[in-house]
């Protein structure tokens, strides 16, 4: 007997997120519908269609509580799609609030643990109080001369629908469509696109009479105000034709003919290849089984498997070239050279292979905006603002591991910039801005890097009041408070348990939020920049790399240590001359083409023995993330080299300044900077760096 | 062999239905088609002959009503049996199915058993008969 293996409930749990996503995206297009006063009612019988999946699939997997949950809501649904209760704005609220409590329920049903979810009870509640729905009288249909074989096979829904557009006194259409069926989805798409405009797509019945096995042919009953000869305008083609369905009624008015939607002369539709005919079975000599599904499922962990024999492979190119090389040195110059060839075709082929697997790992930030936009509109209503969010640049795409990391972090921007940022309507008003407040997600490519913009045009950050609640909380002393520049009152906002309200309230509370905030976009080797004009608004920019997976690094050599520095932070490096080091500020610069550049000898700050004898030629590496530079002092450089970054194990897991550690060529571990934190720990320079970055010989 | 073409959007359900069916040794030899929409459907009926047709009834576009009247109206596939799996919440377009030719359906969620027993209902006892033979 078949049993439910692990994998298919991974895949359940899997197919459940991805249907709570669309039911998300769904509640958001209804929304936005609903305040621009257009009506769309495929939205709710899409969210019902979600939901009623999800049950069915909870029922299969045992999972009771999400079976119960969407059973409930499923009932909602069908009373809202099929007209027995109002989308009232307290109705949508509850739909908003079903989208987290299905986050919470899926945690619980996937970890296989029984606790009580008060949240969803009161939801069950909230659901029960909607009140109950009203039968309404059916409205007759016997006034159109419709097709009874249509009327036949329409769906419950399918039937509301027509009723619903029939009560408007809205006219109804047929439309004949003849489709290629390898290419009806994006024609039919096209085609539902331009209908929407003037109505509604009822049902869409196959005929049955293609002019051939390679086609289908499609009566799509349309509701519409518009008259014919605009339909016919909008939709009319070679392959349509539309015909007004009469009433009854009006019998006097002169039925209307068919008309084929196309110039005069148009082929005709049922043009047929006589050898083809439409039954089709017996021409295609070899039937396949093959499924039409052309997507997998693939677990993230995965992938990280094939990256890792990618970076084993990397190193197994690596003794190939150095084995050339000393065939070169032997003198066996023929052979050195047929390796050097198999060693670059390798290269090339690596590279194809890791490019692929990167690719697999990236999804567009959409996923991560769209739960956003449902935060933005809690939050707007909790509060009270109105706040028209603009996202941009949602296609970019970054790797999936990222994307989770982000919404948290993005989620805390955004409500901060709602609840500080953006001024009550009243204040607005009296400023001159839109009663409107706008937040602005902006995301786009930038080299290897992806760049996050959280813009406000609220009152922008108070720097008086933030220098002065960071000197009364005693993290910076009077004196030091009057030499920072304003980049530097600016990043105050992401000292630990500073917050520039006087009560710190439960949505946000600016300083403790960014703290944390900042440290976990440092977690995926990104920053965080802060711009802000007194009553213009806030911007906050976060520069992320692209991907987790692996890294082009520069190798360099400290003492007897080797480190790797990834290189998208490394902006140039330089010959280091002891002599230009001046002291400024109780920090060591030097003037890099006229502008002065902190540097630190990294050695130092990680707490390596000085060597004995004396060094000759050392190097800066320049390292920069956002608008912050740094130079590390080192004794070597390696060159670049592509390495896959393996994690530090829990037992190190907790000491800053390493992204990891990763194998070298010759069987040796390096172990790989993490530029963000070494800078911020040096910038910010407020406690000494050798206590919390040294390990090595700790 | 046996010839199943299973017509449902979601991607879990069919996985579910298809491990059962290829898996239970009442059913013997199976194939089963995959098709997740109602287009899907109309391109792969063509592909010789079936068994057995499994379907959804809410899809979006065709609708699984529609494609249970396609499927009765076609010379060649109006012999082929119908199974609907539908929740308990459509009983109104189950019942339009059955009104439309469709020869059984199942309430979901269902048990394995009442799958195997209903497709081996279905298609007849004789499991060794296939479309070919």
């Amino acid at each position: 007997m078949a049993e439910i293996t692990d994998k298919a409930r991974e895949e359940f749990f899997s197919e459940a997120q991805e249907i709570i996503e669309t039911l998300s995206r769904n509640l958001l297009a209804l929304d936005a519908a609903q305040k621009s006063g257009k009506e769309d009612p495929s939205l709710i019988n899409e969210a019902f269609r979600a939901v009623h999946t999800l049950k069915g699939l909870a029922g299969l997997f045992g999972a009771i509580r999400l079976g119960a949950f969407s059973h409930r809501l499923e009932d909602l649904l069908d009373d809202l799609r099929l007209g027995r209760m109002d989308l009232r704005p307290e109705v949508l609220d509850v739909l908003f609030a079903t989208v987290d409590a299905y986050g919470r329920i899926l945690t619980i049903e996937k970890e296989g643990r029984d606790e009580d979810l008060p949240s969803v009870d009161e939801l069950f509640r909230r659901l029960d109080r909607l009140g109950a729905a009203v039968e309404r009288s059916v409205s007759p249909m016997g006034d159109y001369e419709l097709d009874p074989g249509m009327l036949a096979v329409l769906t419950e829904y399918e039937e509301h629908r027509l009723r619903a557009n029939i009560e408007q006194n809205l006219k109804l259409y047929r439309l004949r469509v003849q489709f290629d069926l390898s290419t009806i989805d994006k024609a039919l798409d096209d085609m539902k696109e331009r209908a929407k405009r003037h109505g509604e797509i009822i049902t869409y019945l196959p005929t049955g009479e293609a002019s051939s096995a390679d086609a289908i042919e499609l009566d799509l009953l349309v509701a519409s105000r518009d008259d014919l000869a605009t339909l016919i305008g909008t939709l009319g083609a070679d392959n349509v034709v539309i015909e007004e369905i009469p009433r009854r009624r009006r019998s006097m008015l002169p039925s209307v003919a068919p008309v084929r939607g196309s110039s005069p002369g148009g082929a005709p539709v049922g043009k047929a290849d006589p050898l083809i005919l439409a039954d089709g079975g017996a021409v295609d000599a070899a039937p396949s089984l093959r499924s039409l599904t052309q997507t997998v499922r693939v677990d993230i962990r995965k992938l990280d498997h094939l990256m890792n024999i990618v970076g084993e492979l990397s190193i197994v190119r690596s003794s190939l070239s150095r084995i050339a090389e000393r065939l070169r040195g032997e003198g066996a110059r023929q052979l050195a050279a047929e390796l050097m060839r198999l060693h670059r075709n390798f290269d090339r082929r690596l590279g194809e292979m890791q490019d692929g697997i990167l690719e697999v790992r990236m999804v567009p930030l959409g996923q991560v905006f769209d739960r956003l936009a449902r935060v933005v509109r809690q939050i707007s209503r909790d509060l009270g603002k109105e706040i028209r969010l603009v996202i941009t640049g949602a296609e970019t795409e970054i790797d999936k591991l990222i994307v989770e990391e982000l919404s948290d972090p993005l989620m805390h921007m955004i409500r901060n910039a709602i609840d500080h940022g953006i001024e009550s309507a009243e204040r607005r008003a009296e400023v001159g801005k839109p009663l409107a407040g706008t937040i602005a997600l902006n995301a786009f490519q930038k080299g290897n890097h992806v760049m996050i913009e959280v813009e406000d045009d609220g009152r922008g950050i108070d720097e008086v009041a933030l220098v002065e609640k960071a000197v009364e909380s005693g993290k910076i002393a009077a004196a030091e408070a009057s030499q920072l520049v304003r980049d530097e009152i600016l990043a105050l906002i992401f000292v630990p348990g500073l917050s520039t309200r006087e009560q710190a309230d439960d949505l946000s509370g600016r300083g403790v939020g960014m703290d944390i905030v900042k440290t976990n976009i440092n977690k995926l080797g990104g920053v965080i920049d802060v711009h802000s004009e007194t009553g213009i608004g806030t911007k906050m920019a976060i520069t992320l790399p692209i991907t987790l997976a692996i890294v082009s690094a520069l190798l360099v050599r400290v003492h007897d240590q080797v480190f790797a520095i990834p290189l998208s932070t490394v902006s140039e490096a330089l010959s280091f001359d002891a002599h230009g080091v001046r002291r400024v500020e109780n920090r060591e610069v030097i003037t890099v083409r006229g502008s002065s550049l902190p540097i630190c000898d990294l050695g130092r700050l990680l707490g390596l023995p000085e060597p004995h004898e004396e060094r000759k030629r050392r190097f800066i590496v320049v390292a920069a993330l956002g608008n912050r530079r740094l130079g590390l002092v080192v004794d070597h450089l390696y060159g670049q080299e592509d390495i896959v970054i393996k994690p530090l194990g829990s037992s190190l897991s907790r000491v800053r300044g390493f992204a990891g550690a990763t194998e070298l060529g010759d069987q040796r571990v390096g172990l790989v900077l993490d530029s963000g934190a070494v800078i911020e720990e040096v910038l910010s320079g407020a406690e000494a760096p050798r206590e919390r970055l040294s390990l090595i010989h700790g | 062999m046996l010839r199943v073409l299973l017509v449902e959007d979601s991607a879990s359900m069919r996985a579910f239905v298809r491990t059962i069916l290829t898996t239970s040794p009442a059913l013997g030899e199976i194939e089963v088609a995959e098709a997740q929409s109602g287009f899907d459907a109309l391109r792969l009926l063509p592909r010789g002959a079936w068994d057995l047709v499994i379907t959804d009834i809410n899809m979006p576009d065709i609708n699984g009503l529609e494609l249970i009247a396609f499927i009765k109206k076609s010379e060649a596939h109006k012999g082929t049996p119908i199974l609907i799996i539908s929740t308990a919440s459509s009983e109104r377009d189950r019942e339009r199915g059955l009104q439309l030719g469709a020869n059984g359906y199942l309430v979901k969620p269902f048990t394995a058993e009442a799958l195997i027993e209903q497709t081996l209902a279905q298609i007849g006892t004789d499991a060794s008969r296939g479309a070919h033979g």
